[in-house]
C-alpha cells in the first residue's frame, strides 16, 4: 500500500498540510480545469494540478482524492490552505513539471502494486 | 425513516469564499445518515456544478435537499438570467464564463454535462429574464 506519507518522503514533495498522512493512495489524475476534474477524479486519487485558488479545496473535499500535488513549485493562494486544513485535505507540492511528477507516481503506484 | 428529511441553504453569489459550502455540508449529512458512497459521490459532483453554476451565472440562489426512505432530490433554484437555449447549454464544452472566471479553473463547459451523467434524473425548468430551477433525482433502492 502506498500512502500520502510514504509518495511525500519518496518524491522529495514540500508537505504543506499533512493531516492524514496515512491515507492510501489508489490513483491519479492531472488536470487544472475544475469541472473535468469533478467528473474525472476518482477518491484515493493522488490530485496534481497548477491551480492554486481556494476551489481546489472545495473540489479535493467533495472528490475525496487522497491528496493535492501542486506542481510547477506553484504555490496555493491562503485561502485554499486554510479551507483544506478545515476539511482535513492534505496538500503537497513540487518544483517538477506536471509530465514528470504524473511519471514519478505512476512509477511508484505500479511499483506498490507489483509488490501484493 | 418515514418522514421527509429538509435542509435549506443560501448560496451566496457575491463572492467565492463560500462557494461549494451547500455541497460540502450535504456531503457531510449524507455520510451521517449512512446513505451508500457511491450515491454521495454523484450529489456532491453534480450539486457542486450546480451551487458554483449559481455562483458565477445567476448571482447566488437558494439550494435545498429532501430525503426520503427511497428518494433524494436536489433543487438548486435562482433567479438569475435564464438559459437561453438549454440544449446548446448541455453539450460539453459550452460555456459563456468570462475571462476573469475561466482563470479560477472554471468555464471548461462540464458543469451541465456532469449534473446530468452524475444523476438519476435531472429536469431544467429556465425562462430567461426571470431564473433557473434544477432537479436532481437519486432512487436508492435501484439495483447498483
Ligand atoms: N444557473 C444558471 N443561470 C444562467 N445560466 C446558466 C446557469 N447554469 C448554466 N448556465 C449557462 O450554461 C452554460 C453551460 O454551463 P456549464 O455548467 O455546463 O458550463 P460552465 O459553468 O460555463 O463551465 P464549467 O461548469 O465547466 O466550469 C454556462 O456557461 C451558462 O451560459
Ligand atoms: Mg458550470
Amino acid at each position: 500500500m502506498l500512502t500520502v506519507e510514504m509518495l511525500a518522503k519518496e518524491l522529495d514533495l514540500n508537505i504543506m498540510m499533512l493531516p492524514d498522512g496515512g491515507r492510501e493512495i489508489e490513483g491519479g489524475y492531472a488536470g487544472d480545469l475544475l469541472s473535468w476534474v469533478m467528473g474525472r477524479a476518482q477518491p484515493g486519487d493522488a490530485w496534481v494540478t497548477i491551480m492554486s485558488n481556494m476551489n481546489v479545496s472545495a473540489v479535493a473535499q467533495l472528490t475525496d482524492v487522497a491528496c493535492v500535488i501542486f506542481a510547477e513549485g506553484v504555490v496555493p493562494d491562503r485561502e485554499a490552505v486554510n479551507k483544506a486544513e478545515l476539511h482535513g485535505i492534505n496538500l503537497l507540492g513540487s518544483d517538477l513539471g506536471v509530465f514528470e511528477l504524473c511519471h514519478k507516481i505512476s512509477s511508484m503506484l505500479e511499483e506498490y502494486r507489483d509488490e501484493n | 425513516m418515514s418522514e421527509t428529511l429538509h435542509y435549506h441553504f443560501d448560496v451566496d453569489g457575491a463572492s467565492f469564499a463560500n462557494a461549494g459550502r451547500a455541497s460540502v455540508e450535504t456531503k457531510k449529512l449524507l455520510r451521517q445518515l449512512g446513505v451508500a458512497p457511491n450515491i454521495i459521490r454523484s450529489i456532491s459532483v453534480a450539486m457542486y456544478e450546480g451551487e458554483i453554476n449559481m455562483v458565477i451565472h445567476a448571482h447566488g440562489g437558494d439550494a435545498d435537499v429532501y430525503i426520503t426512505e427511497d428518494t433524494i432530490i436536489i433543487i438548486l433554484k435562482d433567479e438569475g438570467p435564464g438559459i437561453r437555449n438549454v440544449e446548446e447549454a448541455m453539450k460539453e464544452g459550452f460555456s459563456t464564463a468570462p475571462e476573469n472566471i475561466r482563470a479560477l479553473g472554471f468555464g471548461a463547459g462540464m458543469g451541465l454535462p456532469n449534473m446530468k451523467r452524475y444523476s438519476d434524473e435531472m429536469h431544467i425548468d429556465t425562462k430567461v429574464g426571470v431564473g433557473t430551477t434544477i432537479e436532481l433525482w437519486y432512487h436508492l433502492n435501484k439495483q447498483q
